[in-house]
């Protein structure tokens, strides 16, 4: 789970680093009353969205008067904002972070991610931040400060100074700097975050080490245990039938094509989608129904699937282990028949019962196309969306 | 042989007496698993589908012998149940549950090796249906009778793919060794490398089957592996061709984020590395019987 900018600051805050004066405001004349509040001459809007890149797409802007900031905001408020990391689709602001501008002399990049192939969360460091990581890592990956840290006694003060020194930082801001590196290690494992990117961290002008900006993402499996991080939970960032999806306990995520997919486990899910793909075709979504294909779960599957409008022809593919062909197809059947299903559909089920499923859905009369295998599965759902589009 | 397990693994259930963990049970004793008792705190001293139940592991395994365990508890339990394990000394633990927290796994795995290596643990999943021998015993939640034996070892990411898979397989006549799920979450118990290892040491075992996905630097370690170790063919086969960057695809580890994390990326790799890579998912069944056939004409037609 992603969260706001000016979210992830107030977290951080509460782990003692320091991050620049603002607040969030929800409309223009919130924007001023914010501005006012801080104080000093100069300030930043910035569009909050979850995506980088904002500042070369327009939503971030420094202002200089009451006037600038109530423009800045107007404008910024209720946009979609497209930036490089958004897709042609954009995201929407609902909410502008005001802050104080502070004069800055350096900027640097720390970022704490939890590393897959070492197992361990890795704190790696830059000494130009402002740039993206990704990037520095193609070009001189020599650069890259990595400190690994071990989980069972957690980060130590020294690799905070090693990264501190390394990244070329005088005497009178290493202290600063650990401050803000171990903070961040206490935030990254108190949170269970997944991702903590200081970029930039930066040093000002009266040599000050302040959190400039800050991207924060949280492993959705540990929420549970962290409800007042759940809590920050933007669902307009989100695409709304992924976040439909979640609330029945599926996994949906949006794609470019034009074939449904409704289909038990996310390798087998994956895998359809690859097929589909191979027999020409393009899916129009990833959903992954879980184990227990139950008539309800089917229905909120068939419902989700059909409310994208791309959709000319959809693919159900259940291999029953644990439930059984026969459940899944009176599943399918209840579903067809409570949604009623405008599209072309073709079912494969493979497992348990499996000659019963295939009778159920001969037998129920509704104009259901059935395949034994994964490709002859895709082959005719490809054929049926070919059909439905020159119709 | 088999590897990991077999008919005379001695096996308990940690959640026994919970509704998963009865279902499951049942199947497992059905397809003739050697379960020999089960751990649910609060309910020793009593049986459950006949077989004892236990408050603790330790006492599990002082009073059966037990050397395998699965788990079946919630996630939020799940990394204390996998710890209470390994510090009684199962030498399996195998965790079928969807949902454990990422951090849970990191300080999991670094406490399984505060075991010297003779009496360390040797942990599979969690989010993967389990381990497989099939006509043997199954510590698991896959449908069994969709397995045959036979001599390929198949180790799988995902459940379901894993179904299909041995599907595939047993149309054109081709039954497992061994079949393990080591799940799809970010960080696992066992790596796709432990695990061809193991059946690089299987005599039984003639040929290996890798079914990765898109996310995380496994699929490559294994594919370096295999160039670098094994003498037995291996396909592969990487789900996710048309997955978009930085999205979740169900599975808490299935996401591209980094470079060489997509399924072309990672099949290319496995192609250069030697593997035959199944050229769609409805071949995997047809790509093993093709490197069966061709391991099996070069040892008749390769003079001694």
């Amino acid at each position: 789970m992603d969260i706001h900018e000016y979210q992830a600051k107030e977290l951080l805050a509460g782990f003692g680093l320091p991050v620049p004066r603002g607040g969030v405001a929800y409309s223009a004349e919130q924007a001023v009353y914010r501005a006012a509040e801080i104080g000093g001459e100069r300030w930043v809007v910035k569009a909050q969205i979850h995506a980088g890149a904002r500042a070369r797409a327009g939503g971030i802007k420094v202002c200089s008067r009451d006037m600038d900031v109530r423009e800045a905001a107007k404008d910024l408020l209720g946009r979609v904002l497209v930036t490089a990391q958004t897709g042609p689709e954009g995201l929407p602001v609902h909410r502008v972070l005001v802050e104080q501008a502070l004069p800055i002399e350096r900027e640097l990049y720390v970022g704490l991610v939890l590393d897959r192939k070492r197992e361990r969360i890795v704190v790696v460091a830059h000494p130009h931040g402002g740039i993206e990581i990704e990037e520095i890592a193609q070009r001189e990956p020599d650069a890259i400060l990595r400190e690994e840290i071990e989980p069972a006694v957690g980060m130590q003060p020294f690799q905070a100074r090693e990264l501190a020194f390394g990244l070329g930082l005088p005497a009178l801001q290493i202290n600063p700097a650990v401050t803000v590196i171990l903070g961040a290690y206490r935030a990254f494992r108190e949170l269970d975050a997944t991702m903590v990117e200081m970029n930039p961290l930066v040093v000002t002008r009266d040599g000050h080490v302040c959190v400039l900006d800050v991207k924060m993402s949280f492993d959705d499996n540990a929420l549970f245990r962290r409800p007042h991080v759940a809590e920050l939970r933007d669902y307009a960032q989100e695409d709304p039938r992924e976040a439909e999806a979640a609330e029945h306990g599926l996994n949906y995520v949006a794609l470019d094509g034009d074939i449904g997919c409704i289909i038990n486990g996310a390798g087998l899910a994956m895998a359809t989608m690859d097929m589909i793909k191979h027999a020409g075709g393009e899916p129009a979504n990833f959903l992954d129904i879980g184990g227990g294909a139950s008539p309800d779960r089917v229905a909120v599957a068939f419902r989700l699937v059909l409310s994208d409008a791309k959709v000319k022809a959809i693919l159900v593919n259940v291999f029953a282990g644990i439930n059984r062909c026969d459940w899944v197809a009176e599943g399918v059947v209840q579903a067809v028949r409570a949604v009623s299903v405008s599209v072309p559909l073709v079912v494969r089920l493979a497992g348990t019962h499996v000659e019963e499923g295939r009778r159920i859905l001969r037998e129920s009369g509704l104009p259901i196309v059935t395949a034994d295998t994964l490709a002859e599965a895709a082959e005719r759902v490809v054929a049926a969306r070919n059909g439905a589009r020159a119709a | 042989m088999s590897i990991l397990l077999d008919e005379r693994t001695r096996v308990i259930i940690q959640g026994f007496t919970g509704d998963k963990g009865t279902f499951h049970a049942k199947e497992m004793i059905a397809y003739g698993t050697n379960v020999v008792g089960g751990v649910t705190p609060g309910k020793g001293d009593s049986t459950h589908l006949g077989k004892p139940v236990f408050n603790t592991v330790k006492e599990a395994v002082a009073a059966t012998g037990a050397t395998a365990s699965l788990i079946l508890v919630p996630a939020p339990f799940c990394a204390d149940a996998i710890m209470e394990a390994a510090d009684a000394g199962v030498r399996l633990v195998v965790t079928i549950t969807d949902g454990v927290p990422a951090q849970d796994m990191m300080t999991v795995k670094r406490y399984l090796w505060r075991y010297p290596k003779e009496r360390r643990s040797r942990m599979v999943g969690p989010n993967g249906a389990g381990v497989i021998s099939p006509g043997k015993a199954m510590l698991g939640i896959m449908p069994g009778h969709v397995y045959v034996p036979g001599p390929v070892g198949v180790v799988t990411r995902s459940g379901t793919l894993g179904y299909e898979a041995a599907a595939q397989m047993a149309a054109v006549g081709i039954g497992q060794t061994t079949s393990v799920g080591i799940g799809g979450d970010p960080i696992n118990g066992s790596s796709f490398v432990d695990i061809l290892a193991l059946f690089e040491q299987d005599p039984e075992t003639e040929a290996v089957m890798i079914i990765g996905e898109i996310g995380g630097p496994q699929e490559a370690d294994a594919a370096m592996f295999v160039k670098e170790n094994m003498t037995k063919p291996v396909i592969g086969y990487v789900a996710g061709l048309t997955a978009p960057r930085g999205r979740r695809m169900g599975h808490a580890g299935a996401i591209i984020s980094a470079f060489g994390d997509t399924a072309a990326e990672k099949a290319e790799i496995m192609r250069s590395a030697g593997l035959l890579v199944a050229p769609s998912p409805s071949e995997l069944g047809s790509t093993m019987a093709e490197a069966l056939a061709r391991k099996r004409s070069r040892r008749v037609m390769v003079p001694r």
